[in-house]
């Protein structure tokens, strides 16, 4: 079906069931209850996992395939966001016509950084997409405030022009009449289940963009991606220049970035350049490789595990960690809440950089890779008793 | 005429003058075998062979055509591949898509993007790749890592991603270093049935006499950067030249 073979296609319907049934996956404990805190499934953060999983798969697509590590992306998604936001000011707030501009725009200048920084491999390259980003974020913050109204973030004013705007259309991001930010609360025994209208838009435009990922992974471009993380030389000796593949691979995942950029803004109106900094490039790094890059769930996967943990564990502050312990005896209380509450609240960064370094050391593969392990385990207990099951597992997807 | 004319290469490493008035002819359809001791400039030859290296001097004309200063990928687009003395294969990929990938490169000749179809409809080529490793009898291992074989298969495999594009000229560097006698002999055999079946120009660098007396139709010595005899097998076993610059220091 639609170009893939069977296991593919079940996978990808696995996918679709479990991007669309997130708000049940991610609201696992009732209101109200102790646990309720670590429910997750609530739009804002739904759909930051959404758009910063298209981010993470487009990411993919040149460090998971091609190894050209990056440390640039966030200037693409910066574009994006800045495209959707202009597009507010000059036409009105359906969202279309800005995502469509932020994946033009956001390819050209992937196609301007790539050009240039692809001629050199390894940390050359790194280095070089990370002063462009740098470049651009300066450019953003400072030199080119008549366009991204600099430290101040472009926003819709009313005197903006809009001149696609109609008597009655809502004043927030919308598409053609669906309110992003609206949401309809289902409310269940105990549960409250939240679908919102923005999430959706997400969730479909994520799957796109998986199916997408899907394609090129088992495509001859895809086989050719792979070729070059493999060996240059032999390709190049085969007759083929590596530069064309890079260069294609690096502006799909710009264009993936700038997408996720202009989605960011299409949730809320805003862009700022702060949304190009370092930080982003390399929040998209940590990502692809704590899911497992170069397969295709683990930046999905990664995405949702650290934004989970940026909202999440950001949320238990030393209140909550009182109220937790509060059956130990009043000095003991205290050294173990002091202790936790280094790792949680604003210390959750701590707790993902531990992550990241058990995850790098003990599974290289990343997230993915663990699951995998586990899953041989499963089987090679199961078949024990026969003892022929051949140890080595198919790779991870 | 030769297919492959070198004329009056020179190359010089700072104080090193590891080419000196070379000259060479390599006729078509023939293997030619090139010796020397360690030194002699053998691999420095090559890599002006393949462009890898641009020489001071001289001309190197494949078919008419110049090879110098073009890149690696615009020579083997003129019909030369090159077999290296350690293996470059795809390690990560399966054996399969390592024969696959010169066929996508043979037939679409420079990029294309692909990114719709899928690698299992392309029938075509898929067929191809996997006569290509019959042919070098690894059909069995089609789906292994090519990471995991041995250091033999890694050898025939890529010798097998190089005949599968048809090359008029093969250059081999050194193809049985580090194998084993079973090995080599099996290495031997397949260059000749591969030389039987089909018109192709080998030209081979090699330390093993063993090989070069098996395989060579033509003979170079070279020595301390220059030819010193060409001739056939035959001759060259006993010249006396020979003899002194290269046999005789070895046994």
């Amino acid at each position: 079906m639609l170009g893939l073979n069977k296991r593919d296609t079940r996978f990808l319907l696995i996918v679709i069931a479990l991007t669309l049934l997130t708000p049940f996956i991610l609201q696992p404990f009732p209101e109200g209850s102790a646990l309720a805190q670590f429910n997750a499934g609530y739009p804002d953060l739904m759909q930051r996992i959404a758009i910063f999983g298209i981010f993470a798969i487009g990411f993919n697509i040149l460090f998971g395939l091609t190894g050209y590590l990056s440390f640039g992306h966030a200037a693409f998604l910066g574009v994006g966001s800045y495209s959707v936001v202009w597009m507010y000011k000059l036409l009105d707030y359906n969202v279309l016509p800005g995502l469509v501009l932020a994946i033009i725009t956001s390819g050209l200048f992937a196609l301007a950084i790539g050009y240039l920084s692809l001629r050199r491999s390894g940390i050359y390259f790194s280095i070089l997409t990370l002063a462009f980003a740098q470049m651009s974020f300066n450019l953003a913050y400072s030199v080119l405030t008549p366009i991204t109204n600099g430290e101040t973030g472009l926003q819709v004013y009313t005197s903006d022009p809009q001149y696609l705007m109609s008597e009655g259309e809502p004043i927030t991001p919308h598409l053609f009449g669906l309110v992003m930010n609206e949401s309809y609360k289902l409310n269940l025994g105990g549960w409250v289940f939240t679908f919102n209208i923005g999430y959706y838009f997400t969730a479909v435009i994520a799957i796109l963009a998986f199916y997408l990922s899907l394609r090129i992974f088992r495509s001859p471009f895809g086989l050719m991606l792979r070729a070059v993380k493999s060996n240059q030389t032999r390709l190049n000796y085969t007759g083929l220049n590596a530069r064309p593949y890079t260069l294609a691979a690096f502006v799909i995942s710009g264009m993936y970035a700038g997408l996720a950029g202009g989605l960011l803004a299409a949730m809320d109106p805003l862009a700022g350049a702060e949304r190009m900094q370092w930080t982003e490039s390399g929040a998209v790094v940590i990502m692809t490789i704590l899911g497992g890059a170069g397969t295709l769930m683990g930046p999905v996967l990664g995405a949702g595990f650290i934004k989970y943990l940026e909202k999440i564990f950001s949320k238990i502050n030393e209140n909550v960690l009182e109220g937790w312990f509060s059956f130990l005896p009043e000095p003991l209380r205290e050294v173990v809440v002091w202790i936790f509450s280094r790792f949680t609240g604003e210390g959750w960064a701590l707790t993902l950089g531990l992550m990241f370094m058990l995850v790098v050391i003990f599974l290289p593969g990343g997230l993915m890779e663990g699951g995998e392990r586990i899953r041989n385990l499963i089987r090679r207990k199961k078949n024990k008793p026969g003892d022929g099951a051949s140890p080595d597992g198919t790779p991870a997807e | 005429m030769g297919i492959l004319e070198v004329k009056d290469v020179n190359k010089r490493f700072g104080g090193l003058h590891a080419l000196k008035d070379v000259n060479l002819s390599i006729k078509e359809d023939t293997i030619h075998a090139i010796i020397g001791p360690n030194g002699a400039g053998k691999s420095t030859l090559l890599n002006v062979l393949v462009g890898k290296l641009v020489p001071d001097t001289g001309s190197v004309m494949f078919d008419g055509q110049s090879v110098l200063g073009r890149k690696p990928h615009e020579i083997n687009q003129m019909g030369i591949s090159r077999v290296f003395q350690t293996p470059e294969i795809f390690g990560d990929l399966t054996v399969l898509e390592n024969v696959l990938i010169p066929c996508f490169a043979k037939r679409d000749g420079a990029f294309r993007m692909h990114a719709f179809e899928t690698v299992e409809s392309e029938a075509e080529l898929i067929d191809l790749a996997e006569r290509a490793l019959v042919d070098v009898n690894m059909a069995d291992k089609r789906h292994h890592h090519a990471a995991s074989l041995s250091r033999g298969d890694k050898r025939r495999l890529e010798m097998a991603m190089c005949l599968v594009q048809r090359p008029r000229l093969l250059l081999l560097d050194e193809p049985t270093a580090g194998m084993a006698r079973a090995n080599t002999n099996r290495t031997i055999d397949l260059l000749r049935d591969i030389k039987e079946r089909r018109e192709i120009t080998m030209v081979i660098i090699e330390h093993d006499m063993h090989v070069v007396f098996s395989l060579a139709q033509r003979i170079t010595v070279l020595a301390q950067g220059s030819p010193l005899v060409e001739d056939t097998p035959e001759n060259i076993k006993g010249h006396p030249k020979v003899q002194e610059a290269y046999l005789g220091e070895a046994h």
